[in-house]
């Protein structure tokens, strides 16, 4: 049950993108097309969820025992670096015709701050689910959290290249055009999601 | 270039937020008052100048392969001590900005600057345009924290300027994309005329 308000929670109510603002310059950036959207999202999705166990354990294990916290965010942006590299490496291999695809949006995950902020976020907040009491997230909490977080941010991100190459087909008045009309119409679909709060 | 033009670059030509479209998370996240626009903008600020110092002494030795990650730890270490800094002296807006302080790490403009101008440039060239784009992202930020706060919560600065509650949603997330939408709509507008 708990497991189950936790995605919820994240996708919905708190989505990554539409109500903490995490991750916006590659939203803004391959939204354009449906078919990188969901590229984007699968790679965002496997990165998120995979960096928030190793910095989990790194901080469990190593950074808390040995008093060095304040080393979080130099340590976890490096292990993201490596993970992310090795991504890249094992995508070239499967799936070239993805890797031609996301072209310089894959090594950009690196500084997509999705990714540094969940990983920060599960160790550093309290969370709340369905009214229960505030607690710090375990192992397997926060990598649902994390895993349900991203898929939230596939939904925003495939739900809005679909409403983009919409866009395209009208005719914008000119200031609008590009990234302008973008934004208005990222605001509108984030009132839609507020919607949801307060069912969880 | 000339000096002066390097460092006002950052406030039209290069803005970084209504032109070049760079950290766009802080900008939209931090700034539901003007204050906490300003002491975004200013931790930005601290970040950049810094980072372009030292990335621009270090990148003649620094070789190409491991370049980013190089710069990533240097940015890194400055957010830490940054980190220190506000908690100590300002811990009121340490916790008002909350995650988005450790972010500067991953905010796009301190990485884009130090790969497009600092590791091509002198030291004293790199600090002058971390200076002028920094404080042209404070200016923007601070642009974007008046209108919300203006209309979402009646106030300037705290300032309370009509009685009432406002219009909430412009302090809530939708509020933060209509606004930058808008405004970037007004910027075009007027920075086309020129």
């Amino acid at each position: 049950m708990e497991f189950l308000l936790i995605i919820i929670s994240a996708i919905f109510v708190n989505n990554i993108m539409l109500a903490q603002f995490l991750g916006t310059c590659p939203f803004i950036g391959v939204s354009g097309r449906l078919s990188t959207a969901t590229g984007m999202s699968g790679a965002v999705c496997f990165v998120i969820t995979l960096s928030t166990l190793v910095t989990y354990l790194i901080n469990k294990y190593l950074l808390v025992p040995f008093g060095l916290t304040f080393l979080q965010t130099i340590a976890f942006i490096l292990v993201i670096a490596a993970l992310v590299q090795m991504v890249e490496i094992v995508l070239k291999k499967i799936s070239p015709s993805l890797y031609q695809a996301l072209g310089i949006f894959l090594p950009l995950i690196t500084t997509n701050c999705a990714v540094l902020g969940v990983a920060l976020n599960v160790v550093t907040k309290e969370f709340t689910f369905g009214g229960g009491p505030a607690h710090m997230l375990g192992l397997g909490e926060a990598v649902v959290y994390a895993f349900a977080t991203s898929l939230g941010y596939g939904l925003a991100m495939v739900l809005f290249a679909g409403l983009r190459e919409h866009l395209d087909l009208n005719d914008v008045p000119k200031p609008f055009r590009g990234v302008p009309i973008a934004l208005v119409t990222v605001g509108i679909l984030a009132m839609a999601f507020m919607g949801f709060s307060g069912i969880v | 270039m000339s000096k002066l033009s390097i460092f006002t670059k950052g406030f039209l030509k290069e803005n970084p937020t209504f032109v070049l479209l760079l950290g766009l998370c802080p900008t939209l996240a931090t700034t539901t008052t003007a204050l906490n626009g300003v002491g975004m903008g200013l931790a930005t600020l601290f970040v950049l100048v810094l980072s372009n110092i030292v990335i621009s002494a270090i990148a003649p030795v620094v070789p190409d392969k491991v370049h980013i990650p190089v710069y990533i730890v240097v940015i890194a270490t400055f957010v830490t001590i940054l980190q220190f800094l506000m908690q100590a002296y300002t811990p009121g807006m340490y916790k008002s900005l909350g995650l988005f302080i450790p972010l500067i790490v991953v905010n796009c403009i301190v990485l884009g600057r130090a790969e497009a101008f600092a590791s091509k440039n002198g030291i004293l060239d790199s600090a002058l345009d971390g200076l002028g784009i920094g404080l042209g992202f404070t200016v923007s930020l601070m642009v974007l924290g008046l209108v919300r706060e203006l209309l979402g919560s009646g106030s300037v600065f705290g300032w309370k300027l009509f009685s009432g509650d406002g219009i909430l949603v412009f302090v809530m997330a939708p509020g933060a994309f209509l606004v930058l939408g808008y405004l970037m709509v007004l910027f075009n507008k007027l920075a086309k005329k020129e």
